[in-house]
């Protein structure tokens, strides 16, 4: 993994494999920001899981055919917002295409709603033409502490 | 297998009683190995009775979310039933999100879930 950014700071610029110490390694310097910065406990929850379900996603879809290639995770935390893009080499998708998992006819199927947690969660998620880089924002409650 | 199980799992009269060791379900070789080891649980059992308790869960992924629906699957399969409890309001609010507190028998406490077993 490159850090572009050293250290703690807001923002920053990391190559992640699909390797587990990788991946938490990046979420725990988030994560670690959103509590410097006084975000609740709440908002923690919302970023962790949005996170993990993006960067899964990124492997598990966009890495599919490349699985030793690195995905590229961007980074803004600031005492309102918190930016979060996710980059896979990939060849894209249709975030449209996929089946609503709420419907009773899917809600048996064991797979399909990490979009859907990350939308839930996040106050904007937006994918580029291409459909392989996926940038959410989260904007601190107003009754964040 | 058993040295690495991220699993406590005790069984009383007939019914067995799962628990998560780690706080975050979110690898997903360990949501594998726990959906493996669960599943052959139920593969050995002929009604299986199963509850797991998420006492100690604060995060889960929805691929670990998918791994309890191919367990309730393989349970209704066999005409088993299949209880969770002890889950976290904020893991709860992802039930209800997604709608799996529609298919899922979720009880406040292990004790309500045993209970409700027939």
């Amino acid at each position: 993994m490159r850090l572009a950014t050293p250290g703690d700071n807001a923002s920053g610029v990391v190559q992640v494999h699909d390797e587990r110490e990788q991946i938490q390694q990046v979420e725990d310097m988030i994560l670690a920001e959103l509590g410097r910065q006084g975000y609740p406990q709440a908002s923690e929850f919302a970023i962790r899981l949005a996170f993990e379900e993006a960067i899964t996603n990124a492997f598990e879809h966009g890495h599919r055919e490349q699985p030793h290639e690195s995905v590229t995770v961007e980074y803004e935390v600031n005492p309102r917002t918190v930016r979060i893009s996710i980059e896979d080499k990939g060849p894209g998708f249709d975030p449209a295409g996929i089946p609503d998992p709420t419907l009773d006819e899917n809600l048996d199927k064991p797979f399909g709603r990490g979009l859907m947690l990350i939308r839930s969660f996040m106050s904007e998620v937006v994918y580029n033409a291409a459909g392989n880089r996926l940038t959410m924002r989260y904007d601190r409650p107003s009754n964040g502490s | 297998m058993a040295g690495d199980s991220r699993l406590r799992i005790s069984e009383t009269e007939g019914v067995t009683q799962v628990e998560f060791i780690d706080r975050n379900i979110l690898d997903e070789a360990n949501i594998q190995a726990i959906g493996e080891e669960i599943s052959s649980i139920i593969e050995g059992a002929s009604e299986p009775k199963l509850v797991i308790s998420f006492s100690n869960v604060d995060h889960l992924s929805s691929a670990a979310l998918g791994a309890l629906i191919t367990i309730n699957n393989k349970v209704r399969a066999k005409q088993g039933e299949l209880r969770l409890s002890n889950i976290d309001p904020q893991i709860y609010e992802v039930f209800t999100i997604t709608r799996l507190n529609k298919i899922f028998e979720i009880h406040d406490s292990t004790e309500q879930a045993l209970e409700s077993l027939s």
